[in-house]
């Protein structure tokens, strides 16, 4: 079958399956099964489908697509990376944007059309894609399955410790089947997030995804906790989401279009994209403020030439003619860096950057396969997936702004996740400065880089979570202070966990083979030295910045994993009670260690490797680096730049030495116990307090903006109760008043005519009842007689004269 | 005022006397029968004197003829009547025999179901 009508048809399916899966569930919910069991077998089915849709769809894009030979240095060997400048000399200059890996866009659907504004579901599918699908089923596919060990209390009535009814634990329905329809639906949100073909799609499922993280965030909807960790990552994604609608508005109301693919229209013509109208094949493919925009921000000048000029198409040709200087002028640049700072700002949000990283934590409320399902496969992915996406659109400007929002959102949540004492919560923080170092990687132009920690850390960290979730589920508690030992109890998930903190630190042999976290750091702390080559302030603060936090990467998950894992039991009642969790919860966590070890890996005998699919889907033009259309004279490195030895042998070094630090100091705090990190916490309690404290984060969003707004609410309130609600009582009361008068008269003068009238009439049937005797011999009487008394008054009144 | 009858031949008044006995009769009759086919023969009787009286009006003999007659409307009437009669007596006899059944007597004193 042609490529162009099997991707979309396969991706589709697997897009749509889980939604027809939530459709059952919600439909038939608890009656599947006992407790809702079926519900649990539907969804996982569905995602695994999807997984095998994706699986084919992948091998099918394979087939299409070779990946060719590593030629520019990938980091197998030191050798290709020693060869890399020269290959990357002898290629030309100019990129080749007909590359057979072209993306294909087309819509499956179009909602509705008025003028030119064009609602559709459509598609937009290229390597990137279809390594999301592929990686969000994975994972997906496996949370799901150790869901049914995670959740099993939930098939049968559950007593809830954490809320307390009358000083006795809440009694309450178990909840699988909705909890798995909440996956389903946000399986379902994701993947159409991912395959979204314009952007209003992608703003439409960008919402779902978010009232999906509310829904499973809140998922023990009794605990006010967890009620209000929802409500938090709802509304600070909202304010990320206002951001996000006015670049929306500004992309939409200067281009004319949300697709991001070319489109041929109904006549025939092609009707450029988003990335087309930015990135044109007459600039070259490198950003240009675009026509559309132009245009917009010129639109008195056009206005004043339509007025003076003869006809519309000399006014037309004026207007062509005065483009370039209008542009030249910087015309629409602003525009597009509002476009380009709007998208961040929804990406800040929905991927818990600085400021907006505040929910994360706290999101940590929700059972831990949904914490799992969150950091690695969904909601926070969206955010980098968008920026990686929409990677085209952004200027120099915008991308500076993005490195410096990811820099700070890596080094302010290493710190706290040093000090954090919830096993979640460190995996939380964790999970904001890997962000961070994603946003920091593509802000430099790292566009593979960040991209490619994307896919790794999905895989680790969701393997990191779910190892926790089945500690938590052994020990029942999220504390690790009360942990400790335990890697007698449950081996599988202490060596699996292990992997995974190796595999986040950046664990391998510099130059020459490593896990997963390797390679995608490695790249990451690479793009961000060679981008200190053009900028070496701001790349000092990002480098230096990455490589700490690098080290403290490694410190916080060897202390997770020491404190946990390690070392003497330290609550011997929880020790007693721990155990190996079920098979259904540790599979799935084999399963991610092994991904989590060797995704970034050549697949062996090929050329088929992670970062190679990927380069497929670079977006035209962003491959060389770019300095135009910068305000602030920012350019941007080519990424290929990155590869060359005098980069990439000082940044491998320097990441294995950063990393060595970290776990050298945490082995020695934590597990030889030679160093005592209590005492370091005494001995500087001002900064161990500030880091306890989250950098006082919350405390200050509570002063600046949730106190206000509360104290303005209760303004609010005092003068609708105080002033409205007092003059609509008073307007009540007169209107009752006033009914009570006319009750009074409908009652006494209307209704009082009427029954005086009718009580008359019944008084006068009773009277008249009597002479209704039934006495036959008695109506003769009465006939005769009445007979008799009318004769007599005729012939005494009767007028003869008249009768004639 | 009856010698004068008493010597006049016979002419309407001596008709119309007869006539009022005969419905005094009936309505005393009626009246004071106890007997429901008493009561309906002194509704015959009623009927009859009536009738007497439309047939006296009606003849142009007993008016002397020269004054001009009212016709045959008299006689007609009184035809009407005497079939009226024979309906009434028909559905009153039913009644009679139903009144029967249920009281197993025809004294109409028996039955007061009328009665409101």
């Amino acid at each position: 079958m042609e490529l162009a009508v099997s991707l979309p048809l396969l991706l589709g399916l697997a897009w749509l399956l889980p939604l027809v899966s939530f459709a059952l569930i919600v439909a038939l919910g608890p009656r599947m099964g006992r407790g809702g069991r079926g519900a649990g077998f539907l969804a996982s089915g569905a995602i695994i489908a999807s997984l095998v849709l994706s699986l084919a769809a992948l091998a099918l894009w394979l087939t299409n697509h070779p990946i060719p030979p590593p030629h520019h240095g990938e980091h197998e060997t030191a050798a290709h990376a020693a060869a890399a400048p020269v290959d990357e000399a002898a290629e030309p200059p100019l990129p080749a944007p007909a590359s057979a890996a072209a993306p294909l866009a087309g819509d499956w659907y179009t909602v509705c059309e008025f003028g030119s504004l064009r609602l559709s579901i459509g598609y937009y599918i290229d390597a990137l894609t279809v390594a999301m699908f592929v990686m969000v089923t994975l994972i997906a596919s496996c949370i799901h399955v150790y869901s049914f060990g995670y959740m099993h209390e939930e098939l049968h009535d559950v007593h809830d410790a954490a809320v307390l009814v009358d000083g006795r634990p809440l009694r309450r329905r178990g909840r699988f089947h909705r909890f798995y329809q909440y996956l389903s639906l946000f399986s379902f949100s994701m993947l159409g997030l991912v395959v979204a073909g314009n952007v209003f799609m992608v703003f439409v499922f960008w919402e779902l995804v978010g009232i999906c993280s509310y829904l499973l965030i809140g998922f023990y909807i009794e605990r006010p906790s967890a009620s209000r960790a929802g409500n938090k990552a709802f509304i600070v994604n909202r304010v990320g989401d206002f951001g996000m609608l006015i670049g929306l508005m500004a992309l939409w109301g200067s281009l004319g279009t949300f697709a991001f693919g070319d489109r041929a229209d109904a006549a025939g013509q092609i009707q450029p994209g988003i990335f087309s109208q930015v990135r044109s094949q007459d600039s070259h493919y490198s950003l240009v403020v675009p026509t559309g925009m132009v245009r917009f921000a010129a639109r008195d000048e056009i206005e004043t030439i339509y007025r003076t000029a003869a006809n519309q198409a000399a006014a037309e040709a004026e207007v062509a003619a005065m483009l370039p200087r209008w542009r030249e002028l910087g015309y629409g640049h602003g525009l597009l860096v509002i476009a380009g700072l709007g998208i961040f700002c929804g990406c800040v949000g929905k991927s818990a950057q600085f400021p907006l990283h505040v929910w994360l934590p706290d999101a940590m409320e929700g059972p831990t396969p949904v914490s799992a399902l969150i950091h690695a496969a969904t909601m926070v992915a969206a955010g980098v997936y968008l920026v990686g996406r929409l990677y085209p659109v952004f200027t120099p400007d915008v991308m500076l702004v993005i490195a410096y929002v990811g820099c700070i959102t890596l080094f302010i949540a290493a710190t706290i996740a040093i000090t954090a004492t919830d096993i979640k919560r460190v995996l939380a923080y964790s999970t904001v400065s890997q962000l961070g170092y994603m946003m920091l990687a593509l802000g430099v132009g790292g566009w593979l880089a960040g991209l490619y920690h994307l896919f790794t850390h999905a895989f680790f960290k969701s393997l990191l979570f779910l190892g926790s979730g089945s500690v938590i589920h052994a020990t029942g508690t999220n504390e690790m202070p009360e942990m400790g030992g335990l890697a007698k109890k449950m081996p599988w998930t202490a060596w699996t966990m292990l992997a995974g903190c190796l595999a986040i630190s950046g664990a391998g042999v510099p130059l020459l083979i490593g896990l997963s976290g390797y390679y995608s750091k490695d790249s990451i702390l690479a793009q961000v030295f060679s981008f200190k080559v053009h900028h070496s302030f701001h790349g000092w603060i990002f480098y230096a910045a990455a490589a700490g936090g690098a080290a403290i990467t490694a410190f916080y998950m060897f202390r997770l994993w020491y404190m946990t894992f390690a070392g003497k039991p330290r609550d011997e009642h929880i020790f007693e009670h721990a155990h190996e969790s079920p098979r259904t919860m540790v599979v799935p966590l084999v399963i991610l260690a092994f991904f989590a070890v060797t995704v970034a890996w050549q697949v062996p005998f090929t050329n088929i490797s992670l970062s190679g699919l990927l380069e497929q889907a670079r977006p035209v033009g962003t491959a060389t680096g770019s300095s135009g259309l910068s305000m602030l004279a920012v350019t941007m490195p080519a990424e290929t730049e990155s590869h060359a030895t005098e980069i990439h042998v000082p940044v491998s070094l320097t990441a294995f030495i950063a990393a060595l630090i970290g776990f050298a100091l945490a082995t020695a705090c934590y597990g030889l116990r030679t160093l005592d990190p209590a005492e370091a916490s005494r001995e500087f309690p001002h900064v161990y307090r500030f880091l306890r404290n989250k950098w006082w984060f919350d405390e200050l969003y509570q002063r600046l903006f949730i106190g206000p707004t509360l104290r303005i609410a209760d303004w609010i309130a005092d003068l609708d109760k105080r002033g409205i609600d007092r003059a609509i009582d008073g307007l009540a009361r007169a209107a009752r008043m006033v009914s009570g008068l006319d009750d009074w008269i409908d009652r006494w003068l209307v209704d009082g005519l009427v029954n005086r009238l009718a009580a008359w009439f019944y008084d006068a049937g009773l009277w008249l009842r009597r002479f209704q005797t039934g006495n036959l011999r008695q109506y003769v009487m009465f006939i005769v007689v009445g007979t008799v008394g009318l004769f007599v008054l005729v012939s005494l009144y009767w007028n003869y004269t008249v009768a004639g | 005022m009856t010698i004068d009858l008493l010597t006049q031949p016979v002419g309407v008044s001596h008709y119309l006397v007869v006539g009022a006995v005969l419905f005094v009769s009936g309505a005393v009759a009626m009246a004071t029968k106890r007997n429901a086919i008493g009561v309906l023969m002194g509704i015959e009787l009623v009927l009859n004197g009536a009738n007497l009286n439309f047939v006296a009006f009606g003849s142009s003999y007993l008016r002397g003829g020269s004054q001009g007659g009212v016709g045959l409307d008299g006689q007609l009437i009184a035809m009407f009547v005497i079939v009226l009669a024979a309906a009434e007596a028909a559905v009153a006899l039913a009644i009679a025999l139903n009144f029967y059944n249920n009281h197993a007597t025809v004294d109409v004193d028996q039955g007061d179901e009328l009665k409101g």
